[in-house]
């Protein structure tokens, strides 16, 4: 685990020095050193995308540096899986906690390390002890109950069971990396778990603390580190920084640049929704012109997606009308929404969009074959003309289109996804995260794909967590909160402020109005199946 | 088996090709496909070994032979690589050409030696039980393999109690079905036709229509499949009366080869074979891939390997063995290649 070699600089904590991450062609990790020193709670800040998760991941062996090292207390650590550095104390909550859900709260803690006697048997006295001791000893005794069954805990308690098992464990802790923890949390449970990680600080533990709330963040931490596009752009001081600063090291490029502002919007009104409810929204209504582009903003968990899959005809809409291009529209399938005109391009594009072991070819001609079959056979030649043709045209990068799906880049995959429904021509395109996991290239291209399809005169519904993609895109913002619209803003009036005011209208209070405050709070696309690209990675 | 070397015989073509290999190779093994080569390889070492251990075995006799011999499981597993490219499995189709086998012979009996309706009542069967398969499995939300599980003991239980547990009439007076069993077509037997034809029309439909094309979508990713306007239902349950169909010829085949209505007998084991093919071949057995070429190079090699161990007189209790070991090996290679990680339960 440790080499001879002498410590760079004797700093004490974990060190993360010249850290780099590539994923393929994207690098989530330029040369990130930062150092979390003992009893500090050290946050880390930076957009969606910006490489936090990464540098987490990294921090707790879950993923390899391309360059650089890792070090603790001034020792280079070889982490090669997440159990390595659990043996060296270093420790994550994760943003959802893996709770198994039918055993009880001491077995899910002590997973793994169950006390046993002769033959193997469960050691249940011993357990109940230790599970006794460890509550009281952190002061749990009285909100986890250890006999409670994983599938009935609440979101505070299922994540108690993951700070226990980060605090038991053969070796002690020594740092605790916290993954947005507050995010599922009622106000006073936010505050029990702030007393605790101030009693973990006191012990002389390095606290990682990733947030994007600016209100917990200068509560707690002691120093703040900020990245942005994948490397370290500033550490400050908590106490001698101010959350604008933040908001300015944090977005920091002119973003303006990357997009194309123009206004092409015409009268003609191609989508109509109107006081339409569904499992996840309530009587929303709104229109989309063609040549219009209009961004649905609003918190993770609005019911944004659930209203695009809903007009995609995927979920069951219960009342209200639909109305495209002045005619009713009455999608019980997808293919029914297809047909009438509507693309969508989901949220996960690995896990909703792409056939990732099939070539560009078969992946952009999936809903055109219609149009390259004559009597069910469909013209090889004609769909590989189409399927070229969009390929140039939004310039994937690519060897051929016969290259399978999975080999490419997540902004490539994603200019796939659009020039499937680009050869389609739809009159509405929902586009929901469109530029999730891409890199600033690529983000500018599609940019530029989204301003072309709106000249064109298609309606365009963009959903996006990325406030700047939202203000930059969008003719008009609607936003929703908690299934319902609580406002509507022309480009004119559309500031990152207003938008996040109505995203959180009864929520949290507005001191917590950072540019991200809507972001990250989705966990990472299952991508099981492939290679090392980014979608999720890169977060 | 399929892990032998590729012979290093090049044949030029000028796609580039992603995997890491020797420029030599990499164009030879893009145009026939790596799985593909490995089977051929494997073939060539088996006709070698079995051909210098016995001359007979690369008779044109023998050849025969085993075509025959490996048209049944064949057909099934032409099938098979379908619903496995679905992403599903259906271990039922033994007991199906079994249950066809019965239907067939007794209903010729019955209506006075009528072959056309004997095999036309059959074929009717396979397609229901297949459309009940496929309806359990969409609108009763069952596994595949489970409900084909249930499918494999209910449909031979059913040719059992239909037959009595017996082989069930006489068949090989009738022309038709001697024509089936005996009869050639331009000097190849009528079974390897049969054959022929029903895997050219399945790859043609896999490979050149875009019904096709929606199955691979929607076994490679259903949820894509969906969003893109696929009816997945409608595919799943087609896939599966398809393949109830097929079996069905196939237990016709059974019937006219034995010359009755086989409840069991023939049958039973079909299935681990056609699985075995359609794995060997290069199907994914998480769907979205495989072919029909890959698929027949394989029911080859089980052929030859079967025939070739038979001719050597080796008890056939040894010659399951060898299939199980086969079908591991085959999966084993597979999720190698997709860099499968040994964690917990394989996906």
């Amino acid at each position: 685990m440790t080499t001879p070699e002498p410590p760079p600089a004797t700093a004490l904590g974990l060190t993360a020095e010249h850290v780099s991450k590539s994923f393929g062609s994207v690098q989530a990790l330029h040369g990130v050193t930062l150092t979390f020193p003992p009893g500090r709670v050290t946050a880390l800040m930076g957009e969606n995308g910006a490489g936090k998760s990464t540098l987490l991941r990294i921090l707790t062996g879950d993923h390899r540096p391309t360059r650089g090292r890792v070090l603790l207390d001034g020792r280079e650590l070889h982490l090669t899986s997440p159990i390595d550095a659990r043996r060296a104390g270093i420790r994550i909550i994760p943003q959802e906690p893996e709770i198994i859900p039918h055993v009880s709260v001491a077995e899910n803690v002590y997973a793994g390390s169950l006390p046993r006697r002769a033959g193997r048997r469960l050691d249940r006295a011993e357990l109940h002890r230790r599970i006794t001791a460890d509550l009281s000893r952190l002061g749990f005794d009285r909100v986890l109950d250890p006999d409670r069954l994983g599938s009935r805990l609440t979101a505070a308690q299922r994540q108690l069971v993951e700070i226990l098992r980060a605090l038991t464990g053969e070796t002690p802790p020594r740092v605790i990396a916290f993954d947005e923890p507050t995010s599922s949390l009622s106000e006073h449970e936010t505050e029990a778990l702030f007393e605790l990680i101030g009693r973990l600080r006191d012990l002389g533990i390095a606290i990682v603390y990733v947030s994007h709330r600016m209100k917990e963040i200068f509560h707690l931490a002691d120093r703040i580190a900020v990245l942005r596009d994948g490397a370290l752009v500033g550490e400050v001081d908590a106490t001698r920084t101010t959350e604008s600063e933040l908001v300015r090291l944090m977005v920091g490029r002119d973003l303006a640049g990357l997009f194309v502002r123009q206004h092409v919007a015409t009268e003609r009104v191609v989508l109509d929704v109107r006081h339409l409810t569904t499992d996840a929204v309530r009587d929303v209504s709104l229109t989309v012109r063609a040549g219009e582009v209009v961004a649905l903003a609003g918190l993770i968990g609005a019911g944004r997606s659930e209203l695009a899959l809903a007009l995609a005809g995927d979920l069951p809409i219960r009342s209200g009308t639909v109305t495209l291009n002045g005619r009713p529209l009455k999608a019980r399938s997808p293919r029914d929404a297809i047909e009438a005109g509507i693309g969508l391009a989901p949220e996960e594009r690995k896990a909703q969009a792409l056939l990732l072991h099939r070539t560009i070819r078969d992946n952009t001609t999936l809903v055109s074959q219609r149009r390259l079959r004559r009597w069910r056979f469909v013209s090889r030649a004609r769909e590989r003309a189409l399927a070229q043709e969009y390929a140039d045209r939004l310039r994937v990068r690519a060897p051929s289109i016969e290259a399978e799906v999975r080999t490419l880049s997540g902004g490539n995959q994603q200019k796939v996804v659009l020039a499937r429904w680009l050869a389609r021509r739809p009159e509405l395109l929902i586009l929901d995260e469109p530029t999730r996991g891409v890199d600033i290239g690529a983000k500018a291209e599609i940019y530029q794909i989204i301003a072309d399809l709106a000249r064109e005169g298609t309606a365009v519904l963009v959903i996006s967590s990325e406030l700047p993609e939202v203000l930059g895109l969008a003719d008009r913002v609607v936003v929703l909160q908690n299934g319902r619209i609580t406002g509507e803003l022309d480009r004119a009036d559309a500031t990152e402020e207003a938008v996040l005011a109505l995203a959180m209208a009864d929520d949290l209070a507005p001191a917590t109005a950072a540019t991200t405050a809507t972001q990250d709070a989705t966990t990472t696309s299952p991508d099981a199946t492939t290679t090392d690209t980014p979608s999720g990675a890169n977060r | 088996m399929s892990a032998t070397e590729a012979p290093s015989a090049p044949r030029p073509k000028d796609r580039p090709e992603p995997e890491r290999r020797p420029a030599g190779l990499r164009t030879l093994v893009a145009s026939v496909g790596g799985q593909n080569l490995s089977l051929i390889a494997a073939l060539a070492v088996v006709v070698v070994l079995f051909g210098s251990l016995n001359p007979n075995f690369l008779s044109w006799d023998n050849i025969q032979v085993i075509g025959e011999a490996a048209t049944i499981a064949g057909l099934l597993a032409v099938v098979q690589t379908v619903v496995i490219i679905c992403g599903a499995l259906d271990i039922s189709v033994g007991s199906q050409a079994g249950l066809a086998s019965v239907v067939s012979a007794m209903v010729f009996t019955s209506t006075g030696s009528s072959a056309p309706l004997g095999i036309g009542a059959a074929l009717l069967a396979g397609a229901a039980v297949g459309l009940l398969n496929g309806a359990v499995i969409i609108h009763g939300r069952v596994n595949p393999t489970i409900a084909t599980l249930a499918g494999l003991a209910a449909y031979k239980g059913l040719a059992q109690l239909v037959s009595g547990g017996r082989a069930q009439g006489f068949v090989l007076n009738d022309p038709v079905f001697v024509f089936l069993s005996r009869g050639k077509i331009a000097g190849l037997p009528t079974m390897i036709w049969i054959l022929v034809l029903v895997a050219a029309a399945v790859h043609v439909l896999l490979t050149y229509t875009d019904i096709g094309r929606n199955i691979y979508a929607l076994g490679g990713n259903d949820t894509a499949a969906r969003l893109a306007g696929i009816n997945l239902n409608k595919y799943l349950i087609s896939a599966y009366a398809l393949t109830g169909t097929v079996a069905a010829l196939a237990g016709v085949l059974l019937t006219a080869r034995t010359g009755s209505g086989q409840p069991v007998s023939g049958s039973e084991g079909l299935e681990l074979q056609s699985i075995t093919a359609a794995a060997l071949g290069g199907c994914a057995l998480k769907g979205g891939k495989g072919t029909i070429g890959g698929t027949l190079l394989a029911v080859a090699l089980l052929g030859a390997l079967q025939n070739g161990l038979t001719v050597q007189g080796i008890n056939s209790f040894w010659q399951n063995v060898a299939q199980g070991l086969l079908l591991v090996a085959a999966v084993v290679i597979q999720q190698r290649r997709n860099r499968e990680r040994a964690i917990g339960l394989p996906a």
